[in-house]
């Protein structure tokens, strides 16, 4: 079954690629979207068996990379981490398929788009069924790839090539990390397997290594390396360049990659190391603050921008940082549960975002937009529960992963869990604000766009509709009816051990109301003699480990009532200002920007990111590279070496040819000279004469 | 499992892969007739000789016992028996895949050639046989004298290839290339005579026992080091590469590239750290920065170039950077990589070669700028060049990843700071390649000749279609060589760290005085 699910796109993605011409695009997106279909539906087979049946395995495929002592095997971890992310994978993958029929109708290259699909969602199920870390890399460089061939899909757009080698490059500096730490990772433990790395990793975490001449803590530095790669598939802060210039690929690829599924990468791979995380807290510390940072960040920017796509590029880069500052807590059920969620309602928002470009003729600006929502009400509608679930509105799926994300953190009860919370608070609050801004732009006020491409805006068909009704489906549902397996409490007081068997029955008694009684009966389906039970301890198994004493998740059940509310607050508040400001009081906007144009400036500008790294980094490595070239091969190696040598031996064979004289004279004054000097050194060297 | 070739000990396979290209020689050389006539069946007696060696080179393959550390297909005859010199031939874990790729690419670039070499077509297969006859005589010799010829007989060649078929300025390269390797080549035989005179004999397994003392193994060492690293080639001594890559003829850079730059890091393993373990240990973090400058300098170099060959060139030099890392941490991970990462640059570096060849062939420019939006005109030559780049930078599944990480894994046992300072090699080498390959393959496109050119022929497709499968192949089930380099890599690491941790330099007295050698003192254990 794992087989099926992982290897179907491949055979898509093979067939497609091999036999293009044969089967040509029709026959190519038959190939492609049926593969993917039986992908999904095999993932969620798997799925009831790993969390009804408790079944988690690992195959082995065969040998890879075998070494003295370090050796990796092919293999496919099944547990339920990897199951959530197959069936989040594959899901959003078969609608985004199936979209893409429709999207890229007009496309010239369509079969091989599909097959980059196929292969892009092969690489990103090599990566969550990874046993170790190397497989991880294969799976991670791959997505990496097939990200810089979709996004520079369009190859004779410059920009989309530009962003197509910035994307490939920028995260290639995120796995120069990820590399060092699979080394130190190897250094350290003897080994890439998970199943050795979480044994032992407690029994190495006094350990320390030398790291550029400083004794470090081992495992902090392990995972603060693995973590640098995070940061660059997962776009935080630092190394998220390249994720807004991503938006150059088609719209399917945006939300595919660049939302549901590859951008979430780092946040599995910091989960799918917990075991290790946990006994790193100086790293944990690391990854909340970054996260933190980055909702706030990006939050801030999507404020500003007018290019639709990147509003919600940014809000996924927001989102992110939602993961990682859950991770950052220990909050790590938490984090995948956002992660899935987000997953649902952020390819919807894409693939509506989509189906608004495809009704505007390719228009992407949103100030060229306005007034279409009569035109295509069923977008309208979809793009509506994708907003809200990304603001947080009950019963919404983002509200209940967001919100158990914002306790956590509280809960956390350290200066960067609350430094987390109220980042993620004023990001809650700006991302209500331009989710409203981006629909009230787009679909209401006076129509900007030309009157040619008002008239001929049109609802998309139903090939690119209906992946969306699924996706919907999943934003409006995923919320409650996974809250209680993802994140729900066993019980509110301490005692896990015995918490499956005993207590399997009440773990629907959880804190949302209305939430439980419906698990309640979904539940009774399950066969009794598993016991398996609806929460978050027995759902996880052993693929996420907690320690015992930073269990936010257990914690966050008991915040406050203020803590739990005050992100629908603000969510709120954030939809109604967005309402005022764009909707009845339009020069709201305006004034604004006028108030605090430094700050605007600031923003809009995306925080000056690209300008200093090109300042610092691109432009310097291409001085330094022509240097080296002119200066330091041409000039100084080259001439001092081999042409420097020529030249001297012709100067000194010019000089010497005037010795050649013929004076037997001067031939025997230079022996003799030459005769005395040898003797005389052989008297000084013996010391002591004949 | 081994049957056949193993026990039929008489068989002397080695011998006949190496002289078979001879025989090839002096066919072509009796050919007579109309000058069209000639050129056709030089051609093709080339392809089937050297095709016949890739045969024999499979029957090689299969035969060889991959459990074995020791030598095999061994023949031994004695020479000239009062010196101690014999024809001494046998392959272990270490050579056996060089032969095989010098087996490999010999008729890929001899069908590389098949029209694009226009004038003197005898002369040039002739030379080719030469040099694969030469070339596999390296990794074959296990006697130093014979090591010396072979590995030195290769210059001329390939200085012939580069200085007759060769760009508008062959002369100044084919010198350049010829200087530089014959400066070192003085030393090492310098080095392989006081070998001689030290051990008594000439052949190399038996030298490998031989014990010499501390301070003349430094001396060795650096002369032996001269050789290599100009042939490998190690920053500063790489210079000659880039010029001798443009000037020569497509088939030249893929053999020069492909295997002849091999010669160096095969030297190192042979001669350097079984010989000289504790020269080799002194000399390592000399080698490690040497590596990383050259790996990070020529990576900053390739960003800038113009010209694709020098491009692919430079990029060469920083992958033997780390070759010459791995070899030198003397860790498992670390000398399997650097062999791993030494075949899968010569299947990668030629097929890279061959694609600028191809586009070379049409358009008679090398300049990147007059290239682009080929992905249109080209779509088939856009895929395999994709695989070649891909795994030019390391992708994992492609051979490029497998040997770069290991040797990075043994680098970071070893020292950290290198480690790091080399990864970033990585990153480096996927920008380079990435704008070469968009602006070649993607783009708009202004050229309109470009623009017009035809995609793969049949030909050039069954020549970079074998190499993209194992390419990909090597990455994907990289223990089809590793397997078999496993126990003769052990066993050299074995016999190292014995040798290191055996003798406390002094005591070992041997006849260090018979070539005099200025008294300098080297303090011990200190580094440079």
């Amino acid at each position: 079954m794992e087989i099926l699910a992982v290897f179907a796109p491949l055979f898509g993605f093979l067939i497609v690629s091999l036999f293009s011409k044969q089967i040509e695009d029709m026959g190519a997106q038959v190939v492609t979207c049926g593969a993917m279909i039986v992908a999904a539906l095999a993932s969620v087979a798997l799925f009831f068996d790993v969390i009804l049946g408790g079944h988690s395995y690992t195959t082995v495929l065969s040998d890879w990379v075998m070494s003295g002592d370090f050796s990796v095997q092919w293999a496919l971890r099944i547990d339920t981490l990897s199951v959530v992310m197959m069936c989040v994978v594959n899901i959003v993958s078969a609608c985004v398929h199936v979209y893409s029929v429709g999207y890229m109708s007009h496309d010239d290259h369509k079969a091989r788009f599909m097959s980059y699909l196929s292969l892009f969602t092969f690489a990103m199920l090599m990566l969550v069924t990874a046993d170790n870390l190397l497989q991880l890399f294969f799976g991670w460089e791959g997505v990496g790839l097939c990200s810089y061939l979709l996004i520079g899909f369009w190859n004779h757009k410059h920009s989309a090539n530009a962003a197509a080698v910035k994307a490939f490059v920028v995260n290639r500096i995120g796995d120069f990390g990820l590399a060092l730490g699979t080394m130190a990772a190897f250094v350290v433990f003897g080994s890439v397997e998970f199943d050795v790395l979480f044994e032992q990793a407690e029994a190495v975490s006094g350990d320390t290594i030398e790291f550029f001449g400083f004794e470090i803590h081992a495992l902090t530095l392990v995972c603060l390396l693995l973590f640098m790669g995070a940061m660059g598939k997962s776009a935080q802060l630092g190394l998220h360049t390249w994720l807004p210039d991503a938006m150059e690929g088609p719209t399917p690829v945006s939300a595919l990659i660049h939302a549901a599924t590859m951008v979430t990468a780092g946040v599995f791979l910091v989960a799918r190391m917990s075991p290790v995380f946990e006994y790193a807290p100086d790293a944990l510390m690391v990854v909340a603050v970054v996260g933190a940072t980055t909702a706030f960040v990006a939050a801030t920017i999507g404020m500003t921008q007018f290019d639709i796509k990147r509003v919600i590029a940014y809000s996924t880069m927001s989102q992110l940082g939602y993961m990682f500052f859950a991770l950052g807590v220990s909050a790590y059920s938490a984090a995948i549960f956002h992660l899935m969620t987000h997953a649902f309602f952020k390819a919807l928002l894409f693939l509506g975002a989509g189906s608004v470009i495809h009704a505007m003729s390719d228009e992407q600006d949103m100030r060229k937009m306005g007034g279409i929502y009569k035109k295509i009400p069923i977008t309208y509608a979809l793009m509506w529960i994708g907003s809200l679930a990304l603001a947080g509105i009950p019963p919404f799926a983002g509200y209940f992963s967001k919100d158990i994300v914002l306790e956590s953190a509280w809960a956390d009860h350290t200066w960067f869990g609350a430094y987390a919370y109220w980042m993620g608070i004023a990001a809650a609050f700006m991302t209500a604000f331009y989710s409203w801004r981006l629909i009230i732009m787009t679909f209401h006020g006076k129509p900007r766009a030309t009157k040619k491409v008002m008239d001929h805006i049109h609802e998309s068909p139903g090939v690119m509709l209906a992946p969306l009704f699924v996706l919907a489906t999943g934003a409006v549902l995923a919320g409650f009816i996974f809250y209680g397996g993802f994140v729900g409490s066993a019980h509110h007081d301490e005692g896990h051990a015995e918490a499956t068997e005993e207590h399997h029955v009440d773990t629907y008694v959880v804190t949302k109301e209305g939430v439980h009684k419906k698990e309640g009966v979904h539940k009774k389906e399950e066969p009794e003699e598993h016991h398996a039970s609806w929460d978050k301890t027995s759902f996880w198994g052993d693929s996420i480990f907690v320690k015992h004493e930073n269990d936010t998740v257990e914690a966050a059940h008991g915040a406050p009532f203020w803590v739990k509310k005050l992100p629908l607050l603000m969510g709120l508040l954030g939809i109604g200002l967005g309402y005022l400001a764009y909707m009845f009081r339009t020069e709201i906007p305006a004034t604004m920007v006028r108030i605090f144009a430094p700050i605007h400036r600031l923003l809009f500008n995306k925080w000056f990111f690209d300008e200093i790294y090109d300042a610092v980094f691109v432009k310097p490595a291409f001085r330094i590279g022509r240097l080296f070239w002119i200066g330091g091969d041409q000039n100084i190696i080259d001439k001092h070496g081999p042409d420097g040598v020529a030249d001297k031996t012709q100067k000194i064979a010019g000089v010497l040819s005037r010795f050649q004289s013929g004076y037997i004279y001067q031939y025997a004054f230079v022996m003799m000279i030459a005769v005395i000097g040898i003797i005389s050194w052989f008297v000084f060297k013996n010391g002591n004469g004949f | 499992m081994v049957t056949g070739f193993r026990d039929m000990v008489d068989f002397p396979i080695l011998s006949i892969m190496t002289f078979l290209p001879l025989a090839g020689v002096f066919i072509i050389l009796m050919i007579r007739g109309e000058a069209e006539d000639v050129d056709r069946n030089a051609k093709h007696m080339a392809l089937y000789t050297s095709l016949f060696v890739l045969a024999f080179g499979l029957f090689l393959f299969k035969g060889f016992d991959g459990s074995s550390a020791d030598f095999q297909f061994v023949e031994k005859v004695q020479w000239f028996s009062s010196f101690g010199f014999s024809y001494h031939m046998g392959v272990d874990g270490i050579s056996v895949f060089f032969v095989l790729l010098s087996a490999f690419l010999t008729p890929i670039c001899i069908i590389a050639s098949w029209d694009s070499i226009k004038t003197r077509v005898k002369e040039f297969m002739v030379a080719f046989l030469m040099l694969e006859c030469l070339m596999i005589g390296t990794f074959c010799a296990l006697d130093s004298i014979l090591f010396y010829v072979f590995f030195e007989g290769v210059l001329i060649p390939m200085f012939l290839i580069i200085g007759v078929w060769g760009g508008p300025r062959r002369v100044y390269s084919a010198y350049k290339f010829f200087l530089y390797t014959l400066l070192g080549s003085v030393l090492m035989l310098i080095a392989l005579l006081t070998l001689y005179v030290q051990g008594g004999t000439t052949d190399i397994p038996a030298l490998m026992d031989v014990d010499i003392a501390k301070n003349m193994q430094l001396w060795l060492w650096l002369a032996f080091f001269a050789s290599f690293a100009v042939k490998m080639p190690m920053w500063p001594v790489h210079t000659w590469l880039p010029d001798a890559h443009v000037e020569a003829p497509t088939a030249g850079s893929v053999i020069l590239a492909g295997v002849l730059l091999k010669m160096g890091g095969y030297g190192f393993l042979r001669f350097s750290l079984p010989m000289l373990p504790d020269a080799s240990l002194f000399f390592a973090p000399m080698v490690f920065w040497l590596s990383v400058i050259a790996i990070v300098y020529t990576s900053l170099v390739a960003l800038v170039q113009e010209d694709m060959k020098k491009l692919i060139a430079y990029s060469s030099v920083a992958h033997m950077g780390f070759v010459t890392l791995g070899i030198f941490t003397v860790t498992t991970q670390g000398v399997e990589g650097a062999i791993f990462q030494m075949l899968s640059h010569g299947l990668i570096s030629a097929a890279l070669f061959l694609c600028v060849g191809v586009v070379y062939d049409r358009l008679h420019t090398r300049e990147i700028g007059r290239y682009g939006g080929l992905v249109n005109n080209m779509p088939r030559y856009a895929t395999v060049f994709m695989i070649f780049m891909l795994g030019s930078v390391g992708l994992p599944g492609t051979s490029g990843f497998v040997g770069e990480f290991l040797t990075l894994v043994g680098a970071f046992q070893v020292d950290t700071i290198i480690a790091a300072l080399a990864t970033t090699g990585v990153v480096l080498g996927a920008v380079y390649m990435l704008l070469l390959y968009r602006r070649v393959i993607f783009g708009p496109q202004d050229n309109k000749d470009a623009a017009a050119m035809a995609d793969l022929n049949i030909r050039e497709i069954g020549v970079l279609v074998p190499l993209a499968l194992l390419v990909l192949w090597l990455g994907v089930f990289p223990t089809t060589v590793t397997d078999r380099i496993a126990p003769s890599v052990d066993k050299l690491i074995r016999n190292y760290e014995a040798d290191i941790n055996a003798d406390p330099v002094a005591e070992k007295t041997t006849i260090e005085d018979v070539i005099i050698i200025p008294n300098i003192i080297i303090p011990e254990g200190g580094s440079l």
